[in-house]
């Protein structure tokens, strides 16, 4: 009964995938986009109001956005490799630094 | 202050979020609208006061009364669960049979919702007043969440009137003042309100123009 709102243009996902996620930034009048590239910590949420969050260590400072998943600021996500892990929250990276911190690629 | 023109009844069908003109989340809740209809007028000639009588709410001719039924038929609106009554200075604008529709909200403008509020059933003062309680532990046996002493000894010997006690909370009418209308849809009956508004899903919701500041 409400209109649609989900978007389907955007790749499927997982934990442990290390993406680009491209986010429109308006400056003033002016609109860019800005990468925000890490791994994807956690999926949370269903339908509208889904989310997820990213990692990534910046300067040696841990950093973590969460973005709705159907938020048109959203411009575009490009999946950069696959992490093979076995559990859907990977908080445990929070607590490891350098190589312990890396998450396994997948083997296909 | 300004004053209450317009009024529609409608069905609060849940909450959801959508994103904003600047992509930002709003919560907002969803009210349905469909086939509201002004089912009497009061005027001052007639009546003594002004105001209009809205009908809302599908429902079988057997679960009405006869004078209800009758009532309806005769102004030729649609057999309806609720009537409800909205006094207004100026009902010109308004004749009988007519359908309200939800692009009587524009898109940004506010309004007060009134709704009967979810009951709790007989609540205890921790519930229903906020009171904190006594200590989970130092002692405390069997009076965890009570609300102690209620008044002093043999003055005044009594216990004042209105003292907050456990008792019924909930199922009473509320009114949700000054929320803003995010978006009306009249080809979809439906009227998106910002935040939440007073009463269950699938509950009776009256959605009135404000008479709060400007």
């Amino acid at each position: 009964m409400l209109r649609p709102v989900l978007r389907e243009d955007l790749p499927d996902f997982r934990p442990g995938d290390t993406v680009k996620v491209h986010v429109r930034v308006v400056e003033g009048t002016r609109e860019r986009i800005q990468i925000f590239q890490g791994i994807v910590i956690r999926r949370q949420g269903s339908g509208v109001r889904e989310t997820f969050t990213v990692r990534k260590v910046s300067f040696s400072v841990g950093v973590e956005r969460t973005f709705p998943v159907n938020s048109p600021i959203l411009a575009s996500i490009d999946i950069v490799t696959r992490g093979d892990v076995r559990r859907a929250k990977l908080y445990y990276l929070r607590s490891r630094v350098g190589r312990a911190a890396k998450v396994k690629e997948k083997r296909f | 202050m300004a004053e209450i023109t317009k009024g529609i009844l409608g069905r609060k069908v849940g909450m959801t979020q959508i994103f904003d003109d600047k992509s930002r989340v709003v919560p907002v809740t969803v009210i349905q609208v469909e086939n509201c209809r002004v089912s009497g007028v009061r005027t001052q000639e007639k009546d003594g006061y002004t105001a209009i009588q809205m009908s809302f709410g599908d429902v079988k001719e057997k679960s009405l009364s006869k004078p209800e039924v009758g009532h309806l038929k005769t102004a030729g609106v649609p057999l309806a669960r609720h009537l409800m009554e909205l006094r207004l200075k100026d009902v010109s604008g308004f004749t009988v049979g007519q359908e309200i529709k939800a692009d009587i909200f524009a898109k940004g403008e506010h309004a007060d919702v009134v709704g009967v509020s979810k009951g709790k059933g007989f609540a205890g003062v921790m519930k229903r007043h906020n009171f904190h309680g006594k200590s989970a532990s130092h002692g405390t046996q069997r009076k965890h969440r009570s609300p102690g002493s209620i008044g002093a000894c043999a003055t005044p010997s009594r216990v004042f009137k209105g003292l907050k006690m456990a008792g019924h909370m909930g199922h009473e009418r509320v009114t949700m003042l000054n929320l803003e209308v995010v978006e009306s849809d009249a080809s979809k009956d439906l009227l998106l309100i910002r935040g939440a508004v007073p009463g269950p899903n699938g509950g009776l919701v009256l959605v009135r123009s404000t008479n709060r500041g400007s």
